[in-house]
């Protein structure tokens, strides 16, 4: 294998080495179920707790709100099953939106067939919601609203403080999908009113298949894994320490760098986007500023997503397209058809989501590479053919 | 998830361009579903001397087109109307399940340059056994 450029930090990240030295113990020789009495296992629960600290420390929560589950759409499965079972004596109505990652609209979907009613937010153009919208929505049976805090495909970071004020006044739970926000923007689950958050370790350097869901003191939530009584008797099974472990290290290193995280990141985003918008028919997608700091989304007109991807794959870099070509199903990503993409446009998208081992270097030569990708595609095409032809309009959205 | 000749046939496509003053020229998909396959053919003695190809679509789409050029050139309009979707998956060493309506859309495409040709020529457009795989509102 070549030379690796590994531009899909949104999809997963390496585990960092600090990280793995730290769970290495637990495998091995700390091996203690957390739940025994001899000292072997007070070592590991130990672990857990000094863990949970560090998660509460990053959120500003209290670390007997924090639960460890197996990664993001554990606890986004939890929150809705376990919010909408366990209030359906208030009401049966959820609001979320229309851009969530699927862990959370096939919840509400699933929830929709069992009696429940789901208010889907549309977004504006870059991804955003509507605040009047989401106020109009709330209605007397509103029981739980689920916002994402920034979008996976668009990186696109939704009024959070904001929609938790209007969920605090109106007494309605407010839960956040914040798998790509942590690490990358700054939280507090206090000053920001949010009631549950969603995260997941391998967003942030960990490792997968672990993660946690913050649970304000009080919230009345049903068990989604029920058993035996760890996690205060809301999240059954031995807990996974090795992974927990990372988790509490990763976030607590994410925590110590997030400033120069975000800067370092950011000026590489732009750059990147700065290059790439010297491509003719190209277009960001997502919000210019309002946007996590790794994330760039485009759209390529008269190219497809996937054969974008595999040029870049042949050259060692690592990107995700929206093009249902690159997804398993046929259908273009339901993210950029809610922006307003139409589909032939949506299928040319392209996302490179950049990390912390992300280096400037890479960035030169993705941009290096795709001017010359984009042509060759376009010269391939059918549509670019009769674009020229007919000399249409520049790439824009239909609004 | 691609097989090696389907990932030869998508870095190295044969026959992409245009055929400037074509016999034929069949145009099937849907720029909706992602994927519009154009096939050009010369036609002599009722011989398909050149084809050529221009595709919008992800890599398989791409290598059915290219397969789906190198294996009707050189053939009677006869023996290239015949060329299945089954004969350009086989050619390829297989296509993932998602990915067979690429190479039912290079059959499609063939059979559409082709009667693009007949018309042109006064004779009949053949019918076309299979619906058109975009007639659906969804992509399927």
């Amino acid at each position: 294998m070549g030379k690796i450029v590994y531009m899909d930090n949104s999809a997963t990240t390496p585990t960092k080495s600090e990280v793995l030295e730290e769970m290495k113990p637990y495998f091995t020789e700390k091996y203690g179920n957390p739940s025994s009495i001899y000292s072997l296992a007070r070592e590991t629960k130990a672990a857990i707790e000094k863990s949970r600290e560090k998660v509460a420390k990053v959120l500003g929560a209290n670390p007997d709100e924090i639960y460890f589950t197996a990664g993001g759409s554990e606890s986004d499965n939890w929150t809705l099953k376990g919010i909408a079972y366990a209030n359906q004596n208030k009401g049966n109505h959820i609001i979320t939106t229309k851009i969530e990652h699927h862990a959370v609209l096939h919840a509400c979907e699933y929830l929709e067939k069992h009696g429940f009613e789901v208010t889907y937010l549309p977004v504006d153009e870059y991804g955003l919601i509507n605040l009047d919208d989401f106020k109009k929505a709330i209605t007397d049976k509103t029981i739980l609203v689920s916002v994402m805090f920034a979008n996976n495909e668009i990186g696109t970071i939704e009024p959070i403080a904001e929609v938790g004020k209007i969920c605090k006044d109106k007494g309605i739970y407010f839960h956040t999908d914040a798998v790509q926000a942590v690490g990358n923007v700054p939280i507090n689950v206090k000053k920001m009113n949010i009631d549950l958050l969603s995260l997941s370790a391998h967003k942030f350097y960990g490792p997968k298949g672990v993660g946690a869901l913050y649970i304000k003191k009080g919230v009345k939530i049903n068990p989604l894994i029920h058993g035996g009584g760890q996690e205060g008797g809301r999240r059954a099974g031995t807990e996974n320490v090795p992974g927990i472990v990372g988790l509490g290290k990763a976030i607590e290193l994410a925590g110590e760098s997030m400033d120069s995280h975000i800067e370092r990141l950011t000026k590489l985003r732009d750059k990147l986007i700065g290059g790439i918008m010297k491509i003719p028919y190209s277009k960001l997608n997502g919000h210019p500023v309002k946007r996590l700091p790794g994330n760039v989304n485009v759209c390529f007109r008269f190219i497809e997503g996937e054969s974008m991807l595999l040029l870049l794959d042949g050259m060692g870099v690592c990107g995700s397209s929206g093009s249902a070509c690159s997804s398993g199903s046929l259908d273009p990503s339901h993210v950029l058809l809610a922006i307003g993409l139409p589909p032939e446009i949506a299928h040319g998208s392209l996302r490179l989501t950049l990390g912390d081992f992300t280096t400037e270097e890479d960035v030169d030569y993705v941009l290096g590479l795709l001017p010359k990708f984009v042509k060759r595609l376009r010269d391939m095409s059918p549509l670019y053919e009769e674009f020229i032809k007919k000399g249409e309009e520049s790439c824009t959205a239909k609004k | 998830m691609y097989s090696e000749k389907v990932m030869d046939h998508f870095m190295n496509p044969r026959n992409v361009g245009e055929i400037k003053d074509a016999d034929g020229v069949g145009t099937v998909g849907n720029p909706v579903c992602g994927d519009i396959m154009r096939i050009y053919l010369k036609i002599e003695d009722n011989i398909i001397k050149d084809a050529k190809f221009k595709t919008f679509g992800c890599g398989a789409a791409v290598a059915s087109s290219s397969m789906a050029t190198e294996l009707i050139k050189g053939k009677t309009v006869d023996d290239a109307w015949g060329t299945s979707n089954k004969a350009v998956v086989e050619a390829l060493e297989g296509l993932p399940p998602i990915k067979i309506h690429c190479s039912v859309l290079a059959e499609q495409a063939i059979h559409a340059a082709i009667n693009d040709y007949r018309i042109k020529h006064g004779m009949e457009p053949i019918k076309e056994e299979h619906k058109d795989i975009h007639d659906e509102e969804r992509c399927e």
